[in-house]
């Protein structure tokens, strides 16, 4: 471990503080799908990933991670300032006109850490996929990790790709389901029921993990776990469950909260419940 | 009128093939996807010298667009293949976002583009796939006319660094430039000098052009034919000087006329150089079954149509 539990969790906390200034400082964005996330970026750019931190687009000999579900770009943004990708005061400029930090990720404007756009959904598995194969040709070892939403896989490009990596014995290839069961019209269950995906994924041929996504142990060691799993000819999926909102009581488990931002005076309880700890932007 | 002779017909598709294996040999970063149609792309040979840097995709564009995005991380130079409406209209997202707006260096190669792919019909026959990747920003877009152009073209794109979309098609017609062409991404060819009126001509129409440019001299007309094989960048310089000479201009392409080459031209004069212009596309509408040539003829592309919008631009000019 290179940080204690109580390390990487003060930093997740910092990244919540950050996400929901963020979306109040533009009064828009996602914070539900990201605050659920914020201990799964913690562990990974902290803990799991192996990577560069002078950004480099080819990543030859890193591990790389593709945002699929894009509009949770808060998350992302806030842990790769953390993790030293740019300044964390650039955070402020969030979804503002001429910000590197555009509302979903793109590589448009330049900014360390991200390698494709993503924000029409269901396009990042495949992405990853190419990737994984390039590094195959290269001789390149490293992994190449993925973030999705549940809802997201609604989208049948994804399928497309589940079907693709197992068949080409893509082992080199982690992808994480945000387990939430939320999206924006309502819980999963009601608008389109994704049902059992562990299911679906081991029908495709995935080595399918299971992990809770809010409790940053379970998740630390989930990502280390699923890293033994490479090299045995299947790709690893990890279904990931988390809360939407997770850290903000009142944005708790609810769809509502996918994509408001929360007034001066939802800011304040928020930020009160979410200690600072690494300084805010 | 300068004489133009072949001794061969084959197909623009051959020409990719033939390009996609000698970019294979030259440079080993150039790695191909198809969905499920290498005969038809004619992949074979690459897929032969280089199995390792192909990649079956199977019936899935959408993953192929994605995953050739992706193998662009790491140095890959990926050329996709499929049909001209696979290669576009079906993935129109996944070039959007994954492709052009994250400038990957994918090189989105599409065959049996056009009313030329014949019997399979309007499901198959994209009239709109200029239009609709030229609308993208930072999408080079390429439509060459013969086999040695589509060969020298697949060359030429894999050295380019950008996105890209080369068109082609399935028939064989004449094969009647250099086979040892330079091919200047961007750069106009003057097919032939004249002083009476500017054609401009792209893919499979180029040959039309010059058979019609045969009968205009018949006719005592004396007319410029130019190629502009890359649609986007647009050679502005060479179409403004001919116009400038000529005073009148006919577009020709298997394309609807709606968001096509002539509408690139037009938005040219009209803002540089406001002259008289004819159109030989399709006129808004899908295609429908039958040989190459009963449609060329049905939906106006024969060389007969060109000497016709001559004739009539010619008499624009003159009022």
């Amino acid at each position: 471990m290179k940080h204690t539990i109580k390390e990487l969790e003060d930093i997740a906390s910092q990244v919540r503080r950050d996400i929901v200034r963020m979306v109040h400082g533009c009064q828009s964005g996602h914070p539900g799908g990201s605050l659920g996330c914020a201990d799964f970026f913690t562990a990974l750019y902290f803990e799991v990933l192996n990577y560069n931190k002078d950004f480099n687009m080819d990543g030859v000999g890193e591990d790389l991670f593709f945002l699929s579900n894009g509009h949770i770009s808060p998350v992302w943004y806030s842990t790769l300032a953390h993790s030293g990708f740019f300044d964390k005061s650039e955070l402020a400029t969030f979804r503002k006109l001429d910000s590197r930090l555009q509302g979903h990720p793109t590589t448009h404007e330049g900014l360390p850490g991200i390698r494709i756009a993503s924000g029409s959904l269901g396009q990042g598995m495949s992405v990853a996929i190419g990737a994984a194969l390039t590094k195959r040709l290269n001789g390149d070892k490293s992994y190449v990790f993925t973030l999705h939403g549940d809802g997201e896989l609604q989208e049948g490009q994804n399928w497309e790709a589940a079907m693709f990596a197992p068949f080409h014995e893509l082992d080199t290839l982690i992808c994480t389901v945000d387990y939430n069961g939320q999206q924006i019209d309502g819980p999963t269950k009601k608008v389109l029921n994704l049902d059992s995906l562990q299911a679906k994924f081991e029908a495709f041929g995935w080595h399918v993990i299971n992990t809770d996504g809010n409790d940053m142990q379970a998740i630390v060691e989930g990502l280390h776990y699923a890293k033994t799993l490479t090299g045995k000819g299947k790709p690893i999926l990890n279904l990931m469950s988390t809360q939407m909102g997770a850290g903000v009581d009142y944005m708790m488990g609810s769809h509502k909260w996918h994509g408001t931002a929360p007034n001066d005076e939802q800011l304040a309880t928020a930020l009160a419940q979410l200690p600072e700890t690494l300084g805010d932007y | 009128m300068k004489k133009y002779t072949y001794t061969e017909k084959k197909d623009t598709r051959s020409g990719f093939g033939a390009g996609l294996h000698e970019a294979g040999k030259k440079n080993e970063n150039v790695v191909a996807l198809c969905a499920d149609l290498v005969g038809s792309l004619k992949m074979d040979a690459f897929i032969k010298d280089f199995p390792e840097r192909f990649t079956q995709v199977g019936i899935a564009e959408a993953n192929m667009i994605g995953i050739a995005a992706g193998m662009t991380i790491g140095g890959k130079i990926p050329f996709t293949g499929t049909f001209a409406n696979f290669s576009t209209g079906r993935v129109y997202d996944q070039i959007r976002q994954s492709v052009a707006y994250s400038n990957k260096n994918v090189k989105i190669c599409a065959s049996h583009a056009g009313l030329t792919l014949g019997e399979d019909g309007a499901t198959h026959q994209i009239l709109e796939d200029i239009g609709l990747m030229k609308m993208l920003p930072g999408m080079v877009v390429i439509n060459p006319c013969d086999y040695n152009q589509t060969k020298a073209a697949t060359l030429a794109i894999a050295e380019y660094e950008g996105p890209v979309y080369l068109r082609f098609g399935r028939p064989v017609i004449p094969v009647f430039t250099d086979p040892d062409q330079k091919f200047e991404i961007g750069k106009a060819w003057m097919v032939n000098e004249g002083t009476d009126v500017t054609i401009i001509a792209t893919g499979h129409m180029v040959w039309k052009a010059i058979e019609a440019g045969e009968k205009l001299a018949e006719l005592g007309i004396d007319a410029e034919i130019i190629n502009i094989h890359t649609i986007k960048p647009l050679d502005d310089e060479a179409i403004l000087k001919s116009v400038k000479k000529t005073g009148c201009v006919v577009t020709c392409e298997e394309h609807n006329k709606f968001g096509g080459l002539g509408e690139s031209v037009a938005r040219l004069l009209t803002t540089e150089l406001p002259t008289p212009q004819e159109f030989v596309a399709t006129n808004d509408t899908f295609g429908e079954s039958g040989t190459p040539d009963q449609l060329m003829s049905k939906y106006g592309l024969d060389a007969v149509n060109i000497v016709e919008a001559v004739q009539k631009v010619i008499a624009r000019k003159k009022a």
